[in-house]
């Protein structure tokens, strides 16, 4: 995709546009034929309106003002997009800054949309709201190249599907008269991985305990935010946790407020016993807590160090990485050595820095890291994310397999299938809440989405006419 | 698999190598210029600064030189492998040789105690002045770019003031020079009297042991480990433990040390007394020295051996008509270019181990491929 968007050039092959062979040196060259691409991370600036991040970069093409602005009424309202081009960005949520998003390349004069894993931060009401703009678009007789790891949502958005594996196309296929089992034997070249975790494990034995744990911030016009309220829960040994709820509110901060990142106002955070909510992150880790980063380029890695300094990054005080203040560079590189054989990460070998490896062999790095320390609590906050479906079940694998030992685990995630699969114990947090919780044997995704969106609080309860 | 491993590492040897080979051709070619532009032959120029430079004498007082600048490169690299921006390094050290100079002066101790002394004063003193940048960094938030600059002029209005008659500091008999009391022969350095190519100061054997201990800290300690963490992504740091603030202020602390040294060699081995003609500015050139250097300890030695070349060989083409100013241009220029070159080695260095590493697994991926259809 970088390539077709002009951000990487290939080594050989050739790209076609409406018939005309073309190469591109940047993503210049790309808009200009009419190829646009939506970020699986958005690209917009907060403290600017919707109109001046549309206009952002192509003050050229209709100005800034008025003309500008009836263009992307126009835009808005003939593909049903329904943006409001005097908004603050800061106002809206994540589905309409994705349409912003789309909006911004249309605007550009756009005949191609590639849109690199559009339903990621979205719940499934909105997913079917994008769908219907997506079809719009089509309909207008726009090109869309959707690219996703979820088969359902491909199936029924796509007239087409081509499936890539490692770098090669391994099939394209008529979403009619194809099933998803199918499209993942595909995918991964076998059967398909579900996240369903067999045998229930949860023990009656308190692990991670959270007691009233409250969170503000005073954001830059001094406003005092409620960023965490009232957070309890328990985590039992050999328990997963999942927390359900859509991006930004506040799941983070959670997490972050648990490994000692950032310091709650009040609240008891205790480990196995143990009242941690006052002491450094680094004695938490040494306590036993594993962590699996939301964000891994800013929290898991240091890009540009060896993968065997990586192995060291947050276990540096512990064996086999060190000895009293030295560091054992043999042991941490044999260790390594082991974790990229044991958690199969693809690396022509550890003296490559962390950047050149692939998203999903990053993560079972970061996995295998923190696997490696015997943890008692593993916060893996969207452990699969952007992982290839092969890695995603090997860390799922690996998962419930330290569940069984007595593993306790808060699993955060965007991805509704994952957590009602792998959880044992569901909440669904919205504005800094815990607002209701669920039975993971029974819910449905479309019923958690409704939770996530404030729409429903309680305790969820499955009713079979809302069945998928 | 291993085949691809030492590739990598020879081509990040090569690169490592391309980026001040690259920036010194450039800047002997923009020298070259401007010597032809004030109308007089490069090729002359450079072939005296070659046999110039070479001289015996001239080795001894570009080691000596190379002895201060190589502290100051180290001082300020501490602060670079983890993202600040020790200006301070300057003033830093102006307060600890004076402070030192001054304590030695009134010290009547044997050698052996009060050469440690000496020493462990300018340390101290460095320390405290870098210390106050630190903590406000930590503490307010002000960044150490800004304060240290204000250090290195308060600094300077502090040691005028000291240094004047009748405060800390007494007239020479010459009547134009001011300097603190001249430390006793017994608080001198050792030396190494090489005939007639002069005196090799003694000090250079502090720089080496400072050299290795910054290697050993960095390389081979988890405190090194998390301070390299911090300089590369203080979010990640975050995360595993460090605490960032601490290791801003303990960096600082250390860097502010080193740069204490950096007076040393001069004062011990040289001029034995704190006037005010001591070498000023120096700070600076640790600043450039790091760069030229990369914050390795062997590069920096290579960078200042550079540095005291070139201001031992220009100083001579003065004397052959050439224009002084060859130097700043000199200098300038590998800063300029050493600065540019690494930046794009650098990034064409990760781009091309990225490519790399996708080439060598698809290949991988397709051999067992083929393995499976065979």
């Amino acid at each position: 995709m970088k390539i077709l968007y002009g951000m990487q050039q290939p080594d050989e092959g050739t790209i076609t546009v409406n018939g005309d062979q073309v190469t591109f040196g940047n993503p210049a060259d790309a808009i200009a034929r009419g190829i646009g691409m939506v970020h699986q991370h958005f690209m917009l600036a907060d403290n600017l309106t919707v109109l001046e991040n549309v206009v952002l970069g192509a003050e050229k093409l209709h100005g800034i003002g008025a003309k500008a602005r009836t263009k992307i009424r126009e835009i808005s309202d003939a593909y049903g997009l329904n943006v409001r081009p005097d908004v603050l960005l800061e106002e809206l949520g994540v589905a309409d800054r994705q349409r912003v998003e789309i909006l911004k390349v249309l605007y550009r004069g756009a005949k191609t949309l590639i849109l690199d894993e559009p339903t990621a931060v979205l719940v499934p009401q909105e997913v079917d709201a994008l769908f219907a703009n997506l079809r719009e678009l089509k309909a207008e007789g726009l090109t869309v190249i959707f690219i996703s790891h979820k088969l359902g949502e491909v199936l029924s958005v796509a007239d087409e599907i081509t499936v890539i594996r490692r770098g090669t196309t391994v099939g394209t296929v008529e979403p009619k008269g194809t099933t998803p089992k199918q499209l993942a034997e595909l995918m991964v070249g076998s059967e398909l991985p579900t996240p369903e975790t067999q045998e229930s494990t949860v023990t009656d034995v308190p692990l991670l305990k959270l007691d009233g744990l409250h969170l503000t911030q005073t954001d830059l016009d001094g406003v005092e935010r409620i960023i965490l309220d009232a957070i309890s829960f328990t985590i039992h040994k050999g328990e997963v946790l999942g927390i359900a709820g859509v991006e930004g509110n506040g799941q983070s901060e959670l997490v972050e407020a648990i490994m000692g990142m950032r310091h709650p106002d009040t609240g008891v955070v205790t480990l196995d016993g143990v009242d941690i909510s006052h002491i450094p992150t680094r004695s938490r880790r040494e306590a036993g807590v594993g962590y699996i980063p939301e964000d891994r380029h800013r929290h898991g890695l240091l890009l540009e160090a060896p993968l065997w300094e990586n192995r060291i990054l947050g276990h540096v005080t512990e064996k086999p990485n060190s000895r009293g203040q030295l560091l054992d560079i043999k042991a941490a590189r044999t260790d390594t050595e082991r974790i990229v054989e044991a958690y199969d990460v693809r690396t022509p070998g550890i003296d490559v820095t962390a950047a050149s490896l692939s998203g999903g062999n990053q993560q079972k790095l970061i996995v295998g890291r923190e696997m490696s320390h015997a943890p008692k609590l593993l916060i893996a906050a969207h452990p699969t994310r952007g992982v290839d479906v092969g890695a995603q079940a090997a860390i799922w694998d690996h998962i419930r397999e330290a569940r069984r030992e007595g593993l306790a685990v808060l699993l955060i995630s965007a991805d509704l299938d994952e957590l009602i699969g792998l959880s044992d114990t569901l909440r669904v947090m919205y504005r800094g809440r815990l607002v209701a919780d669920a039975d993971p044997a029974t819910i449905t995704p479309e019923e958690l989405g409704s939770a996530m969106t404030g729409a429903a609080t309680g305790h969820l309860e499955h009713t079979e006419d809302d069945a998928r | 698999m291993k085949k691809l491993t030492q590739r990598i590492d020879k081509e990040r040897l090569l690169l490592g190598l391309a980026a001040p080979l690259l920036a010194i051709v450039a800047a002997l070619v923009v020298t070259a210029l401007v010597i032809l532009a004030t109308g007089k032959n490069p090729g002359d120029a450079f072939s005296d600064m070659v046999t110039y430079g070479s001289a015996s004498d001239s080795q001894v007082y570009i080691l000596n030189k190379a002895t201060t600048y190589y502290l100051a490169g180290v001082s300020v690299a501490i602060g670079f492998r983890m993202n600040l921006f020790n200006i301070g390094v300057d003033g830093q050290y102006r307060m600890a040789a004076f402070f030192a100079a001054v304590l030695g002066g009134a010290l009547t101790l044997p050698g052996w105690i009060a050469i440690p002394l000496i020493i462990l004063c300018a340390m101290a003193t460095g320390a405290l002045w870098a210390a106050i940048a630190g903590i406000l960094k930590v503490t307010r938030g002000v960044s150490e770019v800004i304060s240290t600059i204000m250090l290195n002029s308060i600094a300077t209005a502090i040691i005028a003031y000291l240094l004047q008659p009748g405060k800390l500091a007494e007239l020479q008999s010459g009547g134009t020079i001011v300097s603190t009391e001249p430390l006793p022969h017994s608080s001198y350095f050792f030396s190494i009297d090489t005939g007639p190519a002069g005196v090799l100061w003694g000090f250079i054997v502090i720089a080496v042991l400072v050299g290795i201990a910054y290697w050993f800290v960095l390389g081979r300690t988890r405190f090194g480990f998390d301070l390299r963490a911090v300089g590369q992504s203080e979010s990640a740091a975050t995360a595993s433990g460090v605490s960032v603030k601490k290791m801003v202020a303990t960096s600082m602390v250390i860097s502010g040390a080193v740069a204490g040294l950096i007076g040393m060699p001069t004062l011990l081995n040289d001029s034995h007394q704190f006037s005010n003609d001591f070498p000023s500015g120096i700070g600076f050139t640790g600043i450039a020295i790091a760069l030229l250097g990369r914050n390795n300890p062997v590069g920096i030695a290579l960078g200042a051996l550079l540095w005291g070349f070139l201001e031992r060989t220009t100083n001579h083409l003065e004397f052959q008509g050439y224009d002084k100013e060859i130097l700043g241009v000199i200098q300038g220029v590998i800063v300029l270019c050493v600065v540019i070159a690494y930046e794009v080695v650098r990034r064409y260095g990760l781009k091309r181990q990225q490519q790399r590493v996708g080439a060598e697994l698809a290949a991988q991926a397709a051999a067992t491929k083929k393995q499976e259809v065979a």
